[in-house]
């Protein structure tokens, strides 16, 4: 056990899987970095860092540098996941899926349905999400609930570093293809990690606050942010229970109805924008299955339905706060 | 040409199989029986035969929408595919794919796609896998005039030239995209395409099996001894229309009959080994009647085959969930 970032959580699952399975392998642009360039054997480990040291110890053969061609890349993953690798990809920002989700969505998700069961495609696509960067409109999205609307995709959204490398190692060794978001402004977050490899499954909710008023249901950088909320109003007598479901898909449906059948109330954070998202459809979730159990209307804290702004001072008012979410619990409490 | 006796016998059954396949397809699917969307490969056969002959069980192949022929050619059960088409339990994916979504992984098809392009990046993909596990496999692209223009095929030329993938790229170039010109729509060449990414390019005539397999198998053998990719741009025609109901309008008067008369594969075939006389022609025709026969079969089990169970909805989209 040792303190270690987000990033570095992320960097120590991928190389013990690397150790582990000869036929883990990781490519992205700049994954390895400066291929031929003339610093070529110095590898900067890309934008996000997060592959850094990978390639010294693993080879080229195994830690690929790719093309600025999202499209071949991540459909190469795909091919290769289909026949015998374990490909962990990096799509260096979620949105330019845009380039890519063919790949992703009518081949990576649909190839065990449409082929009658016999397709197993075990890739991995990682890729960094979310605002907080002042990197406007095409390098600040959410996007996950484009990917948990697939059949076929599963969805993970880590939290926390201790997540983060739990979660990666279960989404290597998974034999479905997995999204897996990292958001930019946790990447130097820091907490205790265990040192050896471990894993967290899919589908089974965190509670990282139990409390008897109110029901907070939040995915990402929401997470903490919803935590500091929970713990500034249990001073005030206002007990909330903090739920990270850890995947949109499978969504672990049990644990948010039976948190909202003991708290009555429920408010959803959600990062992504407003429409067709984790909020709505959690809050469709609960509206259908507990709707006797609510003692109050359901809060849903999101962003604008706007893209993500540049200035800062627009980007601060876009992005859900502790502040609009401490709002948010105390509106559904009635204090 | 380096092709044994029992190598022209199967070369001509394959061909004569996808022939017969797709010919009673359209005679069916005009009757009704065949649910869904239909594009029929009959005309093509030299291709997909001429390359697949050079292929083994190492090798892997990605298809297109216009698939039934490439399944054939590289091994799929054709009484499996039939059923599959007719969307029945034990079809080939579980009736849960159809006609564009057919494949068989155990021999090395990775599925028809039912998109335009889709197929290119798999295959770096599976190229991949073959020179990391160093299977000594390679990987063939089948893409159309049409799939040619993608970004997807154009991205993954250069892909597979920087990465050094053993990849073949197969451009079947039937003078259509759906109803749009090759002519019209392919900017340049693709020779010279092919040649822009650094790869070796050949144009041969895909009516003429012998031309096809020749080119595949310098180019299969190019990227079996890690020179990397290539590319050949096989010229032919299509007997049927883009799907199966197309009324064809964009085609010139008497086009269809023509090319069935003058530029037909199995009919070219048939005259070159016979001519030859590599084979005899009783030998053909025994082929014929065997092909007909097991195709009236296909046909009839996929007719009374049952279909999928209500359970079959839901099982198959995850390995856990």
């Amino acid at each position: 056990m040792s303190k270690k970032s987000f990033r570095q959580a992320i960097n120590e699952a991928l190389a013990q899987e690397m150790r582990r399975d000869p036929t883990v392998i990781v490519m992205g642009e700049d994954n390895a970095g400066g291929m031929g360039a003339p610093g070529e054997d110095d590898a900067w480990g890309g934008v996000l860092g997060v592959t850094k040291g990978l390639m010294p110890e693993f080879g080229r053969e195994r830690v690929l540098d790719t093309p600025i061609s999202e499209s071949a890349f991540i459909g190469a993953a795909v091919g290769a996941a289909a026949t015998g690798l374990r490909p962990v990809a990096e799509l260096m920002f979620v949105d330019f899926m845009g380039v890519c989700f063919d790949q992703i969505f009518n081949q990576a998700g649909k190839f065990k349905y449409m082929f009658g069961g016999k397709a197993v495609t075990p890739l991995v696509v990682r890729t960094m999400f979310g605002a907080g960067f002042r990197a406007a409109s095409q390098h600040s999205q959410c996007l996950y609930p484009i990917f948990t609307h697939i059949p076929g995709l599963k969805v993970v959204i880590p939290s926390s570093p201790y997540e983060a490398k739990g979660l990666m190692i279960q989404a290597i060794r998974d034999d479905d293809p997995v999204i897996f978001l990292e958001h930019k402004v946790l990447y130097d977050d820091e907490e205790e990690v265990p040192d050896e490899p471990y894993t967290i499954p899919f589908g089974e909710a965190n509670l990282t606050r139990e409390g008897s008023d109110v029901t907070i249901v939040a995915f990402g950088r929401m997470v903490p942010f919803s935590n500091q909320v929970a713990d500034k109003l249990e001073k005030e007598g206002i007990s909330c229970t903090v739920v990270d479901p850890r995947t949109t898909s499978p969504l672990d449906t049990d644990t948010i109805l039976e948190c909202v059948a003991d708290t009555g109330r429920l408010v959803v954070v959600d990062e992504a924008s407003p429409r067709c998202n984790m909020a709505t459809d959690i809050s469709a979730l609960v509206a259908q299955e507990a709707f006797g159990a609510l003692k109050a209307p359901i809060k849903m804290v999101t962003p604008p339905h706007t893209p993500v702004p540049f200035a800062p001072q627009l980007e601060d008012l876009y992005i859900p706060t502790p502040e609009k979410i401490e709002a948010a619990v105390r509106a559904v409490a009635g204090a | 040409m380096q092709l044994s006796r029992e190598d022209l016998l199967k070369a001509y059954r394959d061909m004569r199989t996808i022939r017969e396949f797709e010919d009673r397809v359209h005679d069916e699917f005009a009757k009704g029986g065949i649910p869904g969307f239909v594009h029929l490969y009959a005309g093509e056969e030299a291709s997909g035969v001429g390359v697949c002959m050079n292929l083994d069980d190492r090798d892997k192949i990605a298809s297109t929408h216009r698939g039934h022929g490439h399944c054939i050619a590289k091994g799929c059960d054709p009484k499996g595919m039939m059923k599959e088409i007719y969307g029945k339990r034990d079809g080939l994916c579980g009736g849960k794919g159809g006609s564009m979504h057919i494949a068989d992984l155990s021999r090395g098809m990775m599925g028809a796609n039912g998109i335009v392009g889709g197929g290119p990046p798999l295959v770096c993909g599976a190229a991949l896998t073959a020179k990391t596990l160093k299977t000594g496999g390679v990987a063939v692209a089948f893409v159309g005039d049409g799939g040619s223009n993608q970004g997807t095929t154009l991205e993954s030329f250069n892909l597979a030239r920087v990465w050094d993938l053993p990849v073949v790229f197969v451009v079947e170039d039937n003078g259509y995209a759906e109803s749009t010109a090759s002519a019209w729509s392919v900017g340049g060449s693709q020779k010279k395409r092919a040649e822009a990414f650094g790869m070796p390019g050949t144009e041969v005539d895909g009516h003429d099996f012998f031309a096809v397999y020749d080119a595949a198998r310098q180019a299969v053998e190019f990227a079996r001894s890690g020179d990397g990719p290539s590319l050949i741009h096989v010229k032919l025609d299509r007997h049927y229309g883009h799907f199966e109901g197309d009324a064809m309008t964009y085609r010139a008067d008497g086009e269809v009959d023509r090319l069935r008369q003058e530029r037909d594969a199995l009919q070219i075939f048939r005259t070159k080994v016979s001519e030859a006389k590599l084979l005899e022609i009783d030998q053909l025709d025994e082929i014929d009647a065997e092909v007909k026969e097991l195709i009236d079969q296909a046909v009839a089990e996929a007719e009374t085959a049952p279909p999928p169970t209500e359970a079959d909805l839901l099982t198959d989209v995850y390995v856990s969930y």
